[in-house]
């Protein structure tokens, strides 16, 4: 995985000096923005809606035997948005669209169509990955979002419905709002950007790599996802350590 | 992306000198060497595997030589620059067609991608080159719901696009049926008669082979055992290139009409 590290950085650098051609390659981009959101909104609507209420089914009964039912809306929303939607998000988005763009590059790969771009002098990195990264950095943070209202409304829903918890819709959302500042929403957002672009280049270097026929297709895609979840995990840890400080 | 290479019309001449390349431990190329003229078809037979489409990967620069050069018009090239100059097409052996775009849209890229015409424009040339290899009104089907040789002719279509100085054709006629290979020859030969273009064809047909060839040449392992004209390269003494003109497909032609 480290040594692709250089070339997924020198693929980083490339995308980054086309990012001037973005508009004349929009339409490919909003093709992109519109399959990620096809392909995982509602993948991500219900991910989010448990993700929020397993949290507060597990903090809540705790904080209320301990007479402190009122701080759940807090540990909710802050949990949400500092780390669970930036990162379940990312690794969802890896799952069903980084995975379709390592196979869909891979397979072009595999059957020379990129070799026949770079004989019409098309670069693939205009062409194919920039699209994917802009539109992947533009939906994350949406889709990411959207995850952090749902998840909150899945807590709530725990909590006033739950009898161990029993904290109604309106003390949560109040000690929700107390606690949870725009900034650590903002937090949230940073995180989903740089993870975004994280997907984006490990899972479009890994298409661009795919050597040896079909059976390597398989190979990238695998690839693609396992590192970039390894690498949203860590680099969750070392952000989360950079945005606090 | 920058400009397109603008030279006059017309074919460029091509040197190959000492080509070698070898993929880890297997020599795929053993110091080829050759020349091509402006508007001459040059046709490249040989065993599978000889190394006749490492040979085509070169000269359009998808592959870097371990030593040797490329020259054209005198100028040496290396890889991708070749690109930057000239106008070169090539016709994949596997077709190559981007899956994901209709046909219009493959046969329209280069100009599409590099904004060259109106849309209105792109539109009637796209038409005009279908009907020149005997698509008219695939434009909107997917190389998916295509023949093997349809797809062919539509990677010829998206070649002839780019009004190439210099044309790689990879087996161009290898999923044809007798009579669209027909088509396809009288279009490599009228195309070289009207621009002038400079050809390279490689092809196991015989047929093909001697009908088109200025010269024909013969690689074999790696290395271009033979190259000249198809009167004299059917009296050449090496026995492996005698065996392999008697086991094509085709009859041998008698008489060549230059
Ligand atoms: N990218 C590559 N990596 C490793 N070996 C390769 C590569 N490309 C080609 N080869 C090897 O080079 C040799 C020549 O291949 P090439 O495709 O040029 O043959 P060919 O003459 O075009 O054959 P055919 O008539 O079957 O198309 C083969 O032995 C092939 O295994
Ligand atoms: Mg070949």
């Amino acid at each position: 995985m480290f040594q692709n590290l250089g070339e997924m950085l020198l693929l980083f650098a490339r995308v980054l000096r086309a990012v001037p051609f973005t508009w004349r390659h929009r339409h490919k981009v909003f093709e992109q923005f519109y399959d990620i959101g096809n392909a995982s909104l509602l993948m991500v609507c219900t991910l989010s809606l448990f993700i929020g209420a397993v949290v507060a089914l597990q903090t809540g009964p705790v904080l209320v035997d301990r007479g402190l039912a009122a701080a759940l809306g807090g540990i909710v929303g802050v949990s949400l948005c500092k780390e669970l939607a930036p990162v379940m998000m990312a690794i969802l988005i890896a799952g069903r669209n980084g995975s379709a763009m390592a196979a869909e590059i891979g397979s072009m790969q595999v059957y020379q169509e990129i070799d026949a771009l770079r004989t019409l002098r098309i670069d693939p990195v205009h062409f194919l990955v920039l699209p994917r990264m802009v539109a992947l950095a533009a939906a994350l943070p949406l889709l990411v979002i959207i995850s952090i209202m749902v998840g909150w409304f899945g807590g709530a829903l725990v909590a006033a419905y739950n009898d161990r918890i029993a904290v109604g819709f309106q003390a949560f959302f109040e000690n929700l709002r107390d606690v949870v500042a725009l900034e650590d929403v903002v937090h949230g957002l940073v995180k989903s950007f740089v993870f975004a672009l994280l997907v984006g280049v490990i899972c479009c270097h890994q298409g661009l790599a795919t050597r040896g026929g079909p059976r390597g297709i398989g190979r990238s895609v695998t690839k693609a996802v396992v590192n970039s979840i390894v690498l949203i995990v860590i680099s969750d840890y070392i952000l989360t350590r950079l945005l606090l400080s | 992306m920058s400009t397109i290479a603008q030279a006059s019309p017309g074919g460029v001449a091509l040197q190959v000198r000492d080509l070698q390349k070898r993929y880890g431990a297997e020599k795929v190329l053993q110091g080829v060497s050759f020349a091509v003229s402006p508007g001459e078809i040059l046709v490249l037979m040989g065993p599978s595997g000889s190394g006749k489409t490492v040979l085509l990967r070169h000269l359009i620069g998808l592959e870097e030589p371990d030593a040797g050069e490329i020259r054209i018009n005198g100028q040496v090239v290396r890889g991708a620059q070749v690109l930057e100059h000239y106008r070169v097409a090539m016709v994949f052996q596997s077709a190559a067609l981007l899956n994901s775009l209709t046909v219009a849209e493959n046969v329209g890229l280069y100009l599409i991608e590099h904004r060259l015409r109106s849309a209105e424009e792109i539109r009637r040339i796209v038409s005009d080159k279908l009907s020149l290899v005997g698509l008219a009104g695939a434009e909107d089907k997917f190389p998916a719901q295509l023949s093997g040789g349809m797809r062919k002719r539509v990677a010829i279509a998206r070649a002839l696009v780019m009004e190439p100085q210099l044309i790689l054709y990879d087996e161009p006629t290898s999923e044809l049926d007798p009579l669209s290979a027909e088509v396809i020859a009288e279009e490599i030969l009228a195309l070289r008669d009207r621009i002038g273009v400079t050809s390279i064809v490689v092809t196991h047909d015989r047929t093909l082979a001697f009908r088109l060839g200025d010269r024909i040449g013969f690689l074999s392992a790696g290395r271009l055992v033979a190259v000249d004209v198809p009167q004299r390269l059917r009296q050449h003494p090496d026995p492996m290139l005698q065996q392999f003109l008697q086991a094509l497909r085709g009859p041998v032609p008698q008489e060549v009409e230059s």
